[in-house]
Protein backbone atom coordinates (compact mmCIF):
# COMPACT_ATOMS: atom_id res chain seq x y z
CA UNK A 1 0.00 0.00 0.00
CA UNK A 2 1.24 3.29 -0.89
CA UNK A 3 2.33 5.54 2.20
CA UNK A 4 1.41 8.90 0.70
CA UNK A 5 -1.24 9.28 -2.13
CA UNK A 6 -1.99 12.72 -3.07
CA UNK A 7 -4.73 13.26 -5.61
CA UNK A 8 -5.78 15.90 -8.30
CA UNK A 9 -4.01 19.16 -5.41
CA UNK A 10 -4.40 22.29 -6.80
CA UNK A 11 -2.83 25.53 -5.35
CA UNK A 12 -3.69 29.20 -6.44
CA UNK A 13 -2.48 32.65 -4.64
CA UNK A 14 -5.14 35.48 -6.21
CA UNK A 15 -5.38 34.43 -9.87
CA UNK A 16 -2.02 32.61 -9.98
CA UNK A 17 -1.97 28.83 -10.21
CA UNK A 18 0.61 27.43 -8.49
CA UNK A 19 0.07 23.86 -8.79
CA UNK A 20 -1.85 21.90 -11.59
CA UNK A 21 -4.24 18.60 -10.64
CA UNK A 22 -0.11 17.18 -8.77
CA UNK A 23 -1.14 13.28 -8.86
CA UNK A 24 1.31 11.12 -7.59
CA UNK A 25 1.76 8.54 -4.66
CA UNK A 26 4.76 6.92 -2.83
CA UNK A 27 5.92 4.03 -1.56
CA UNK A 28 7.08 2.96 1.99
CA UNK A 29 10.61 2.93 2.00
CA UNK A 30 10.60 4.93 -1.61
CA UNK A 31 13.00 8.35 -2.39
CA UNK A 32 10.77 10.48 -4.49
CA UNK A 33 12.84 13.60 -6.31
CA UNK A 34 11.09 16.27 -7.63
CA UNK A 35 13.12 18.12 -10.23
CA UNK A 36 12.21 21.75 -12.06
CA UNK A 37 13.14 25.61 -12.71
CA UNK A 38 12.19 27.79 -9.98
CA UNK A 39 8.49 29.20 -9.63
CA UNK A 40 7.70 25.47 -11.02
CA UNK A 41 5.62 24.96 -8.03
CA UNK A 42 8.07 21.75 -6.07
CA UNK A 43 8.21 24.25 -2.94
CA UNK A 44 4.50 24.67 -2.88
CA UNK A 45 3.79 21.16 -2.96
CA UNK A 46 6.02 20.52 -0.05
CA UNK A 47 5.07 23.65 1.62
CA UNK A 48 1.00 22.11 1.18
CA UNK A 49 2.30 18.73 2.20
CA UNK A 50 3.39 20.12 5.56
CA UNK A 51 0.72 21.81 6.13
CA UNK A 52 1.92 25.60 5.61
CA UNK A 53 -0.38 26.08 2.61
CA UNK A 54 -3.64 25.00 2.31
CA UNK A 55 -4.34 23.48 -1.07
CA UNK A 56 -7.46 24.72 -2.91
CA UNK A 57 -8.42 21.30 -4.47
CA UNK A 58 -7.71 18.11 -4.41
CA UNK A 59 -6.61 15.46 -1.53
CA UNK A 60 -3.60 14.05 0.44
CA UNK A 61 -3.54 10.19 2.02
CA UNK A 62 -1.26 9.14 3.99
CA UNK A 63 -1.42 5.35 5.15
CA UNK A 64 -4.70 5.02 3.40
CA UNK A 65 -5.98 7.91 5.98
CA UNK A 66 -7.17 11.03 4.58
CA UNK A 67 -5.46 13.75 6.05
CA UNK A 68 -6.81 16.79 3.92
CA UNK A 69 -9.51 16.95 1.20
CA UNK A 70 -10.34 20.32 -0.08
CA UNK A 71 -14.18 19.39 -1.00
CA UNK A 72 -14.51 17.96 3.23
CA UNK A 73 -14.14 20.24 5.64
CA UNK A 74 -14.34 18.11 8.47
CA UNK A 75 -10.16 17.27 7.58
CA UNK A 76 -9.44 21.16 7.76
CA UNK A 77 -9.47 21.68 11.55
CA UNK A 78 -7.35 24.14 12.76
CA UNK A 79 -6.84 21.77 16.30
CA UNK A 80 -5.93 18.28 14.15
CA UNK A 81 -3.39 20.25 11.86
CA UNK A 82 -0.76 20.10 14.37
CA UNK A 83 -0.62 16.10 14.49
CA UNK A 84 -1.35 15.70 11.05
CA UNK A 85 1.73 17.60 10.53
CA UNK A 86 3.81 15.09 12.38
CA UNK A 87 2.85 12.45 9.20
CA UNK A 88 5.69 14.82 7.36
CA UNK A 89 9.00 16.16 7.92
CA UNK A 90 10.42 19.50 6.52
CA UNK A 91 14.19 20.03 5.93
CA UNK A 92 14.24 23.81 4.76
CA UNK A 93 16.80 25.22 2.14
CA UNK A 94 18.15 27.85 4.65
CA UNK A 95 18.35 25.53 7.21
CA UNK A 96 15.94 27.28 10.42
CA UNK A 97 17.53 26.32 12.95
CA UNK A 98 16.68 27.46 16.47
CA UNK A 99 20.04 30.30 17.31
CA UNK A 100 18.94 30.16 20.84
CA UNK A 101 19.52 26.62 21.49
CA UNK A 102 22.41 24.37 20.77
CA UNK A 103 22.47 21.40 18.15
CA UNK A 104 21.33 19.05 20.64
CA UNK A 105 18.54 21.03 21.79
CA UNK A 106 17.76 21.34 18.35
CA UNK A 107 17.23 18.09 18.16
CA UNK A 108 15.23 17.49 21.31
CA UNK A 109 13.04 20.63 21.77
CA UNK A 110 9.86 19.48 19.89
CA UNK A 111 9.61 15.83 21.59
CA UNK A 112 10.46 17.66 24.54
CA UNK A 113 7.40 19.87 24.18
CA UNK A 114 5.49 17.03 23.01
CA UNK A 115 6.64 14.65 26.47
CA UNK A 116 3.15 15.77 28.31
CA UNK A 117 1.37 14.00 26.11
CA UNK A 118 3.49 10.98 24.80
CA UNK A 119 5.19 10.67 28.44
CA UNK A 120 8.76 10.41 27.29
CA UNK A 121 11.33 10.86 29.54
CA UNK A 122 13.81 13.30 29.21
CA UNK A 123 16.59 10.26 29.75
CA UNK A 124 15.16 8.58 26.04
CA UNK A 125 14.78 12.34 24.19
CA UNK A 126 17.86 13.17 24.68
CA UNK A 127 19.54 10.03 24.02
CA UNK A 128 17.57 9.09 20.51
CA UNK A 129 19.25 12.91 19.43
CA UNK A 130 22.62 12.28 20.95
CA UNK A 131 22.22 9.00 18.40
CA UNK A 132 20.94 11.07 15.66
CA UNK A 133 23.66 13.91 15.67
CA UNK A 134 25.97 10.67 15.64
CA UNK A 135 24.41 9.18 12.62
CA UNK A 136 24.65 12.48 11.04
CA UNK A 137 28.55 12.64 12.01
CA UNK A 138 28.05 15.59 14.89
CA UNK A 139 28.57 13.76 17.87
CA UNK A 140 31.15 16.06 18.68
CA UNK A 141 29.03 19.27 17.47
CA UNK A 142 26.13 18.34 20.38
CA UNK A 143 26.30 21.21 22.25
CA UNK A 144 27.59 24.23 19.64
CA UNK A 145 25.12 26.85 18.78
CA UNK A 146 24.04 27.03 14.96
CA UNK A 147 26.16 30.29 14.59
CA UNK A 148 29.62 28.36 15.61
CA UNK A 149 28.45 25.67 12.44
CA UNK A 150 29.27 25.43 9.13
CA UNK A 151 26.12 25.11 6.69
CA UNK A 152 26.59 22.01 6.16
CA UNK A 153 26.68 20.95 10.04
CA UNK A 154 23.51 23.08 10.39
CA UNK A 155 21.90 21.33 7.47
CA UNK A 156 22.98 18.14 9.23
CA UNK A 157 21.45 18.97 12.53
CA UNK A 158 18.07 20.40 11.09
CA UNK A 159 17.98 16.58 9.42
CA UNK A 160 18.57 15.32 12.55
CA UNK A 161 16.01 17.44 14.00
CA UNK A 162 12.83 16.51 11.48
CA UNK A 163 13.92 12.87 11.53
CA UNK A 164 13.65 13.04 15.79
CA UNK A 165 9.75 13.37 15.65
CA UNK A 166 10.12 10.19 13.39
CA UNK A 167 7.90 11.02 10.00
CA UNK A 168 6.27 8.73 7.78
CA UNK A 169 7.61 10.93 4.98
CA UNK A 170 10.96 13.25 5.34
CA UNK A 171 10.61 16.05 2.81
CA UNK A 172 14.16 18.02 1.73
CA UNK A 173 13.09 21.62 -0.07
CA UNK A 174 16.59 22.27 -1.63
CA UNK A 175 18.96 21.10 0.97
CA UNK A 176 22.02 22.40 -0.79
CA UNK A 177 20.72 25.64 -2.32
CA UNK A 178 22.01 27.86 0.47
CA UNK A 179 25.56 25.82 0.65
CA UNK A 180 29.00 26.65 -0.60
CA UNK A 181 29.51 23.88 -2.87
CA UNK A 182 32.55 22.71 -1.07
CA UNK A 183 29.64 21.95 1.34
CA UNK A 184 27.09 20.36 -0.38
CA UNK A 185 28.58 16.46 -0.93
CA UNK A 186 28.47 16.11 3.12
CA UNK A 187 24.99 16.53 2.95
CA UNK A 188 24.07 14.86 0.23
CA UNK A 189 26.06 11.82 1.09
CA UNK A 190 23.96 12.32 4.57
CA UNK A 191 20.49 11.67 2.57
CA UNK A 192 22.35 9.31 0.58
CA UNK A 193 22.80 7.60 3.61
CA UNK A 194 19.32 7.51 4.88
CA UNK A 195 17.75 6.34 1.66
CA UNK A 196 20.00 3.35 1.95
CA UNK A 197 18.20 2.52 5.21
CA UNK A 198 14.81 2.87 2.98
CA UNK A 199 13.32 6.24 4.80
CA UNK A 200 10.51 7.66 2.98
CA UNK A 201 11.50 11.04 1.41
CA UNK A 202 10.66 13.50 -1.13
CA UNK A 203 13.95 15.45 -2.47
CA UNK A 204 13.33 18.80 -4.10
CA UNK A 205 16.51 19.74 -5.94
CA UNK A 206 18.96 21.06 -8.39
CA UNK A 207 21.39 18.31 -8.03
CA UNK A 208 20.21 16.37 -10.93
CA UNK A 209 22.99 13.53 -11.12
CA UNK A 210 21.83 13.24 -7.59
CA UNK A 211 18.22 13.17 -8.20
CA UNK A 212 18.92 10.68 -10.53
CA UNK A 213 20.86 7.77 -8.02
CA UNK A 214 19.42 8.62 -4.81
CA UNK A 215 15.70 8.14 -6.34
CA UNK A 216 12.99 5.36 -6.97
CA UNK A 217 11.11 7.82 -8.58
CA UNK A 218 11.11 11.34 -10.06
CA UNK A 219 8.95 13.99 -10.73
CA UNK A 220 9.55 16.63 -13.65
CA UNK A 221 7.46 20.21 -12.95
CA UNK A 222 7.00 23.23 -14.86
CA UNK A 223 4.84 25.87 -14.10
CA UNK A 224 2.39 24.41 -11.65
CA UNK A 225 2.33 21.29 -13.36
CA UNK A 226 3.56 17.66 -13.70
CA UNK A 227 5.19 17.34 -16.91
CA UNK A 228 6.90 13.92 -16.99
CA UNK A 229 7.29 11.09 -13.79
CA UNK A 230 8.71 7.72 -13.86
CA UNK A 231 12.07 5.56 -13.17
CA UNK A 232 14.51 8.35 -12.81
CA UNK A 233 17.20 7.12 -14.58
CA UNK A 234 14.90 7.30 -17.83
CA UNK A 235 13.30 10.75 -17.06
CA UNK A 236 16.94 12.04 -16.64
CA UNK A 237 18.70 10.23 -19.42
CA UNK A 238 15.98 9.57 -22.03
CA UNK A 239 13.11 12.24 -21.10
CA UNK A 240 10.09 11.75 -23.36
CA UNK A 241 8.69 15.41 -23.40
CA UNK A 242 9.88 18.51 -24.90
CA UNK A 243 9.94 20.57 -21.77
CA UNK A 244 12.40 17.97 -19.85
CA UNK A 245 14.77 17.81 -22.70
CA UNK A 246 14.78 21.54 -22.65
CA UNK A 247 15.19 22.17 -19.04
CA UNK A 248 18.04 19.17 -18.38
CA UNK A 249 19.76 21.08 -21.58
CA UNK A 250 21.08 23.76 -19.29
CA UNK A 251 22.20 21.44 -16.63
CA UNK A 252 24.10 19.43 -18.83
CA UNK A 253 25.86 22.41 -20.11
CA UNK A 254 27.54 22.96 -16.46
CA UNK B 1 21.58 72.64 54.19
CA UNK B 2 23.67 70.50 51.73
CA UNK B 3 22.02 67.17 54.20
CA UNK B 4 18.90 68.80 53.74
CA UNK B 5 18.52 69.30 49.91
CA UNK B 6 20.23 65.70 49.68
CA UNK B 7 17.58 64.17 51.65
CA UNK B 8 14.69 65.74 50.20
CA UNK B 9 15.72 64.99 46.93
CA UNK B 10 16.38 61.69 47.84
CA UNK B 11 12.95 61.79 48.55
CA UNK B 12 11.67 63.32 45.11
CA UNK B 13 14.15 60.26 43.37
CA UNK B 14 11.82 57.77 45.71
CA UNK B 15 8.73 58.95 43.90
CA UNK B 16 10.31 59.21 40.46
CA UNK B 17 11.54 55.52 41.13
CA UNK B 18 8.26 54.29 42.06
CA UNK B 19 6.25 55.55 39.14
CA UNK B 20 9.17 54.14 36.84
CA UNK B 21 8.97 51.06 38.42
CA UNK B 22 4.74 51.22 38.18
CA UNK B 23 4.77 52.05 35.03
CA UNK B 24 7.33 49.43 34.09
CA UNK B 25 5.43 46.43 35.87
CA UNK B 26 2.50 47.60 33.75
CA UNK B 27 3.55 48.87 30.75
CA UNK B 28 5.56 45.94 29.74
CA UNK B 29 3.33 43.66 29.63
CA UNK B 30 0.43 45.36 28.33
CA UNK B 31 2.69 46.76 25.37
CA UNK B 32 2.99 43.38 24.57
CA UNK B 33 -0.84 42.51 24.16
CA UNK B 34 -1.47 45.96 22.17
CA UNK B 35 1.34 44.88 20.32
CA UNK B 36 -0.54 41.35 19.43
CA UNK B 37 -3.67 43.84 18.93
CA UNK B 38 -1.96 45.35 15.97
CA UNK B 39 -0.77 42.44 14.59
CA UNK B 40 -3.94 40.36 14.60
CA UNK B 41 -5.05 39.25 11.32
CA UNK B 42 -8.82 38.48 12.27
CA UNK B 43 -10.98 39.74 9.02
CA UNK B 44 -14.79 39.04 10.35
CA UNK B 45 -16.21 40.38 6.80
CA UNK B 46 -13.82 37.97 4.85
CA UNK B 47 -16.75 36.48 3.24
CA UNK B 48 -17.29 39.66 1.32
CA UNK B 49 -14.26 39.32 -0.90
CA UNK B 50 -15.94 36.55 -3.34
CA UNK B 51 -16.24 38.48 -6.12
CA UNK B 52 -15.03 41.50 -5.59
CA UNK B 53 -11.69 41.71 -7.74
CA UNK B 54 -11.80 45.89 -7.51
CA UNK B 55 -9.97 46.64 -4.74
CA UNK B 56 -11.01 50.06 -4.47
CA UNK B 57 -14.30 48.98 -4.19
CA UNK B 58 -16.23 49.51 -0.75
CA UNK B 59 -17.57 45.99 -0.09
CA UNK B 60 -13.68 45.45 -0.47
CA UNK B 61 -12.64 47.36 1.85
CA UNK B 62 -15.08 45.20 4.34
CA UNK B 63 -13.83 42.62 3.57
CA UNK B 64 -9.82 43.42 4.24
CA UNK B 65 -10.87 45.13 7.32
CA UNK B 66 -9.24 44.16 10.52
CA UNK B 67 -11.05 45.37 12.76
CA UNK B 68 -8.64 45.07 16.14
CA UNK B 69 -5.58 45.62 14.13
CA UNK B 70 -7.19 48.82 12.72
CA UNK B 71 -8.31 50.46 16.04
CA UNK B 72 -5.53 49.74 18.10
CA UNK B 73 -3.52 51.32 15.60
CA UNK B 74 -6.30 54.13 15.69
CA UNK B 75 -4.92 54.15 19.92
CA UNK B 76 -1.31 54.26 19.49
CA UNK B 77 -1.87 56.99 16.77
CA UNK B 78 -3.38 59.41 19.21
CA UNK B 79 -1.75 58.28 22.30
CA UNK B 80 1.71 58.71 20.55
CA UNK B 81 0.87 61.63 18.94
CA UNK B 82 -0.29 64.01 21.88
CA UNK B 83 1.94 64.91 24.19
CA UNK B 84 2.34 62.77 27.37
CA UNK B 85 1.83 65.86 29.69
CA UNK B 86 -1.86 67.02 27.68
CA UNK B 87 -2.91 63.21 28.88
CA UNK B 88 -1.61 63.39 32.22
CA UNK B 89 -3.93 66.71 32.86
CA UNK B 90 -6.88 64.56 30.84
CA UNK B 91 -6.76 61.67 32.98
CA UNK B 92 -6.05 63.54 36.11
CA UNK B 93 -8.74 66.49 36.15
CA UNK B 94 -11.16 65.26 33.31
CA UNK B 95 -13.39 63.30 35.09
CA UNK B 96 -13.89 66.15 37.93
CA UNK B 97 -14.52 68.43 35.63
CA UNK B 98 -16.51 67.02 33.23
CA UNK B 99 -18.31 64.32 35.30
CA UNK B 100 -18.54 65.91 38.07
CA UNK B 101 -16.42 63.03 39.52
CA UNK B 102 -13.22 63.20 40.99
CA UNK B 103 -12.08 59.26 40.84
CA UNK B 104 -8.56 60.42 41.94
CA UNK B 105 -10.03 61.95 45.68
CA UNK B 106 -8.45 59.26 47.55
CA UNK B 107 -5.01 59.41 49.45
CA UNK B 108 -2.69 58.00 46.62
CA UNK B 109 -4.93 59.09 43.82
CA UNK B 110 -2.44 62.10 42.12
CA UNK B 111 0.38 59.17 41.96
CA UNK B 112 -2.49 56.31 40.62
CA UNK B 113 -3.35 58.87 38.05
CA UNK B 114 -0.04 59.67 37.32
CA UNK B 115 0.48 55.61 37.00
CA UNK B 116 -2.34 54.97 34.11
CA UNK B 117 -1.36 58.08 32.15
CA UNK B 118 1.91 56.61 31.94
CA UNK B 119 1.12 53.42 31.34
CA UNK B 120 -0.80 54.32 28.93
CA UNK B 121 1.50 56.07 26.83
CA UNK B 122 4.55 54.03 27.72
CA UNK B 123 2.69 50.89 26.23
CA UNK B 124 2.23 52.28 22.89
CA UNK B 125 5.56 52.98 22.88
CA UNK B 126 6.57 49.37 23.37
CA UNK B 127 4.14 47.89 22.01
CA UNK B 128 5.51 49.36 18.41
CA UNK B 129 9.16 48.42 19.54
CA UNK B 130 7.87 44.76 20.40
CA UNK B 131 6.05 44.41 16.99
CA UNK B 132 9.46 45.40 15.45
CA UNK B 133 10.87 42.49 17.43
CA UNK B 134 8.65 40.08 16.50
CA UNK B 135 8.18 40.78 12.98
CA UNK B 136 11.92 40.91 12.74
CA UNK B 137 12.16 37.21 13.68
CA UNK B 138 12.37 35.31 10.55
CA UNK B 139 8.90 33.48 9.48
CA UNK B 140 11.00 30.34 8.98
CA UNK B 141 11.43 29.86 12.71
CA UNK B 142 7.96 29.69 13.32
CA UNK B 143 7.50 27.17 9.84
CA UNK B 144 10.55 24.97 11.16
CA UNK B 145 8.17 25.12 14.85
CA UNK B 146 5.07 24.48 13.40
CA UNK B 147 5.98 21.75 11.10
CA UNK B 148 7.84 19.89 14.46
CA UNK B 149 4.23 20.14 15.49
CA UNK B 150 4.80 22.89 17.98
CA UNK B 151 1.33 24.67 19.46
CA UNK B 152 1.28 28.64 18.31
CA UNK B 153 2.10 28.96 22.47
CA UNK B 154 5.07 26.87 22.44
CA UNK B 155 6.58 28.70 18.81
CA UNK B 156 6.09 32.21 20.92
CA UNK B 157 7.75 31.40 24.18
CA UNK B 158 10.26 28.90 23.43
CA UNK B 159 11.07 29.94 19.88
CA UNK B 160 10.53 33.81 18.88
CA UNK B 161 10.56 35.38 22.76
CA UNK B 162 14.34 35.20 23.42
CA UNK B 163 14.74 36.25 19.76
CA UNK B 164 12.63 39.26 20.06
CA UNK B 165 14.00 40.41 23.09
CA UNK B 166 17.57 40.26 21.94
CA UNK B 167 16.36 42.37 18.77
CA UNK B 168 14.73 45.17 21.39
CA UNK B 169 17.13 45.51 24.18
CA UNK B 170 18.40 48.56 22.31
CA UNK B 171 14.98 50.40 21.41
CA UNK B 172 13.90 49.28 24.81
CA UNK B 173 16.92 50.88 26.86
CA UNK B 174 16.21 53.81 25.24
CA UNK B 175 12.48 54.31 25.66
CA UNK B 176 12.93 52.89 29.43
CA UNK B 177 16.28 55.74 29.72
CA UNK B 178 13.49 58.59 28.76
CA UNK B 179 10.86 57.38 30.84
CA UNK B 180 13.19 58.18 33.69
CA UNK B 181 13.34 61.58 32.50
CA UNK B 182 9.51 61.54 31.68
CA UNK B 183 8.53 61.52 35.10
CA UNK B 184 9.23 64.77 35.97
CA UNK B 185 6.29 65.62 34.30
CA UNK B 186 4.57 64.09 37.47
CA UNK B 187 4.82 67.95 38.70
CA UNK B 188 2.42 69.16 36.76
CA UNK B 189 -0.11 67.74 38.79
CA UNK B 190 1.60 68.09 41.98
CA UNK B 191 3.35 65.41 42.55
CA UNK B 192 6.87 66.06 44.43
CA UNK B 193 9.09 64.33 42.32
CA UNK B 194 13.10 65.38 41.78
CA UNK B 195 12.73 68.56 39.89
CA UNK B 196 9.85 70.12 42.05
CA UNK B 197 11.57 68.82 44.69
CA UNK B 198 14.65 70.27 43.56
CA UNK B 199 12.53 73.95 42.25
CA UNK B 200 11.48 74.67 46.07
CA UNK B 201 14.98 75.82 47.42
CA UNK B 202 14.80 78.15 44.47
CA UNK B 203 11.20 79.41 46.33
CA UNK B 204 11.94 79.09 49.64
CA UNK B 205 16.07 79.98 49.87
CA UNK B 206 16.59 81.45 46.98
CA UNK B 207 19.06 79.35 45.68
CA UNK B 208 20.01 77.54 42.55
CA UNK B 209 22.15 74.61 43.19
CA UNK B 210 19.61 72.02 44.18
CA UNK B 211 18.25 72.31 40.87
CA UNK B 212 20.85 71.54 39.26
CA UNK B 213 21.73 69.06 41.44
CA UNK B 214 19.14 66.86 40.94
CA UNK B 215 21.06 65.98 37.40
CA UNK B 216 23.12 63.86 39.45
CA UNK B 217 20.07 61.68 40.06
CA UNK B 218 18.99 61.11 37.10
CA UNK B 219 22.66 60.48 35.98
CA UNK B 220 23.01 58.26 38.81
CA UNK B 221 19.31 56.33 38.31
CA UNK B 222 20.32 56.27 34.34
CA UNK B 223 24.33 55.00 34.65
CA UNK B 224 22.67 52.27 36.41
CA UNK B 225 19.95 51.29 33.66
CA UNK B 226 22.78 51.38 31.36
CA UNK B 227 24.67 49.08 33.20
CA UNK B 228 21.96 46.48 33.43
CA UNK B 229 21.36 46.43 29.22
CA UNK B 230 25.00 46.46 29.03
CA UNK B 231 24.31 43.14 31.45
CA UNK B 232 21.36 41.89 29.55
CA UNK B 233 22.88 42.08 26.33
CA UNK B 234 26.03 40.74 26.87
CA UNK B 235 24.02 37.58 28.49
CA UNK B 236 22.22 37.06 25.10
CA UNK B 237 25.10 37.29 22.76
CA UNK B 238 25.84 33.48 23.19
CA UNK B 239 23.41 33.40 20.21
CA UNK B 240 22.92 35.34 16.52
Amino acid sequence: MAVLEVNHLEKHFGSTRVLNDISFSLEKGQALSIIGSSGSGKTTLLRCLNFLETPNGGSICVNGKTLFDAADPSTQLEKEIRRKRLHFGLVFQNFNLFPQYTALQNVTLARELMSKETGESQDTIVKAGKELLEQMGLADRANHYPHQLSGGQQQRVAIARALAMHPDILCFDEPTSALDPELTGEVLRVIRNLAEQRTTMIIVTHEMAFARDVADQLIFMDQGFIVEQGDPHQVIDHPREERTRHFLAHYSET
Amino acid sequence: MFLTVTTSLVKGLGTAMELFGLTLLFALPLGLVIAFGSMSKWQPFKFLQYGQENPGSFVRFFADLRPISALTNVIVWIIRGTPLMLQLIIIFYGPGLWFDNNIWSFSNGRMAACVVAFVINYSCYFSVIYRGGIEGVPQGQREAGEVLGMTKSQIFFKITLLQMIKRIVPPMSNEIITLVKDTSLARIIAITELIKAGEAYMKSDGITWPLFYTAVYYLLFVGVLTILFNFIERKLSYFR
